[in-house]
């Protein structure tokens, strides 16, 4: 037993020699003479160089924080656009949208029902409808809110308040707009999912955008359950509601992202903001001071009559003949 | 005034992480936060380089102007500090920072950030010089105790130079004529808009 041990171990020690020898001795002859240690040194300036445009600087890190192994990673691209471009995408389109309402009411005034009020009442949005607005409406403000004060609260806010109030401010509006946002994420799943049957463009919009949708000239251009103003805004709310959710997910939960691809969410997330906030402001408008009888569709859900032959006579027909239901929620009965 | 910078030469760079630790002892920097890191460039390829890395105290800060509180300063030695107080953890900084520094503490759910962590250049923050409050907040404040920065002072090769850029810069230029090489002064040209003219 023991002889055979001791066999085994001075075979594996001739081995081990035997394997050091045949690996050591070519590498010794290889041996240059004189060591050139700034042969393929890395220099920082051509590392920097050889980078694709906006790639960082990356080696191997001993911790656990992967991110940290970017040395140098790109950054003045999105503080250009984060100081400059957003504030001035923001200042323009609110200003901008304010200077158009303004004209738009002085030109063409509160929008009359022609008719009258007929004293009758069709039920426009059930329940369901409306609870679905009214989410997304409500969160949508809250953001845009807290949202707007992260680029001009500084600026605007700050000032006045002093820093110590605004930054208490601040924080409370950063953490009203990461939880609220997942309202608004619901608002707008729910959003599409009950309205996108009524919203399909078809060729009674081309001619309600023909007839300048009744805003502009006289008369009304008929239309179903949506006109075509109405189904931008859905399709605005839905495309820009899936991507400020898509950006504003990834701000929220960054860790697996490279810098660049925060940046990206960030740039997304900025831009699509100021212009839905546009469009938003454009909507209440019409639907509160810019139209008589509009608000009540999403107050209490229940519209004049005459309004509705007026602004959606091809759905008011379908009700009538009873093609369809009028909200999306059990009907009332009318009283 | 000194306008103060850090320098790391990355041909004297052994990648030992004493800075690291050193920064993480004197600073009690909380778990998973890291103010200094050692980068190895090219590992195990020729040509091989580490780096070490940490708030370059930038001239013109992206972190201070992109911050929706505008918690950050520069003091008088050119060393960018922040005030915990103002600053609502929102992570803009760490979007716009060239060398990532700014760091988060995960305090709540939601992975929400806390209040940002990043190096002070061993210089404390806003309130009193040598104070608790300063202490439990930004870590030790050796500048005010005529100090520089421990990484810097404990670097065994003395890789990592901090102090005055022109002095430290100096000390490198005389470094790269007296060996013949040298890597360049790392960020400084993205930290600075200047480099050590070798």
């Amino acid at each position: 037993m023991a002889s055979k041990l001791s066999k085994a171990f001075r075979a594996l020690a001739f081995g081990f020699v035997a394997l050091f020898a045949a690996s050591s001795l070519p590498a010794l002859a290889q041996q240059p003479t004189s060591v050139n240690p700034t042969a393929q040194s890395v220099k920082e300036e051509q590392l920097l160089q050889a980078l694709k445009p906006g790639a960082p600087v990356a080696g191997r890190i001993s911790i656990p924080d992967k991110q940290a192994a970017n040395l140098i990673q790109p950054g003045r691209d999105w503080r250009a656009f984060n100081q400059e471009t957003l504030p001035k995408l923001g200042a323009y389109s609110l200003i901008g949208i304010a200077f158009v309402l303004v004209a738009f009411y002085a030109l063409r005034g509160k929008i009359r029902i022609d008719a009258g009020l007929s004293g009758m009442k069709i039920l426009r949005f059930g329940a369901l409808d409306r609870f679905t607005h009214w989410l997304t409406a409500t969160s949508f403000i809250v953001l845009a809110i807290t949202g707007i004060n992260v680029t001009f609260g500084k600026f605007v806010l700050a000032p006045v308040m002093g820093p110590e109030a605004f930054a208490a401010w601040a924080g409370f509006a950063k953490l009203l707009h990461n939880y609220v946002g997942f309202a608004f994420m619901a608002g707008v799943v729910l959003t599409f999912l009950i309205w996108v049957k009524d919203n399909i463009p078809n060729a009674v919009d081309l001619q309600w955008f023909a007839a300048g949708g009744g805003l502009l000239g006289k008369g009304h251009p008929p239309a179903k359950r949506f006109n075509g103003g109405q189904k931008i805004i859905f399709w605005s709310v839905v495309v820009g509601g899936f991507l400020l959710s898509l950006s504003g997910w990834h701000l929220l939960f960054p860790t697996a992202e490279s810098i660049e691809h925060v940046q990206w969410q960030a740039t997304l997330h900025g831009t699509t903001a100021f212009v839905m906030i546009a469009i938003i402001i454009a909507h209440i408008y019409i639907g509160s001071v810019g139209m008589e009888g509009a608000f009540d569709a999403m107050g209490s859900g229940e519209v004049d009559l005459n309004w509705a032959k007026e602004h959606h006579s091809l759905w008011v027909e379908d009700v009538m003949k009873g093609k369809r239901p009028a909200g999306n929620a059990a009907p009332q009965p009318a009283e | 005034m000194a306008r103060m910078k850090f320098l790391c030469d990355a041909d004297r760079c052994i990648e030992c992480n004493a800075c690291v630790t050193a920064c993480k002892n004197e600073h009690e920097v909380p778990w998973g936060i890291n103010r200094r890191r050692v980068v190895t460039i090219n590992d195990g390829k020729p040509g091989e380089r580490s780096v070490s890395m940490a708030c370059m105290h930038c001239t013109d800060a992206p972190c201070a102007s992109v911050c929706p509180v505008s918690c950050f300063y520069t003091t008088a030695d050119a060393v960018v500090l922040h005030s915990k107080d103002l600053c609502i953890g929102c992570g803009y900084c760490f979007y716009a920072c060239p060398f990532g520094a700014p760091q988060y503490p995960k305090t709540s759910n939601f992975g929400s950030r806390g209040k940002m962590d990043k190096c002070t250049y061993c210089a404390g923050g806003p309130e009193a010089d040598g104070s608790q409050a300063e202490l439990d907040k930004y870590g030790r404040n050796r500048l005010a105790e005529g100090k520089l920065p421990l990484c810097a002072e404990m670097c065994s090769t003395k890789a990592l130079l901090a102090g005055d850029g022109d002095i430290i810069a100096q000390i490198y230029k005389e470094r790269v004529a007296k060996r013949g090489y040298g890597s360049g002064a790392w960020g400084w040209k993205v930290a600075y808009k200047e480099t050590v003219a070798l």
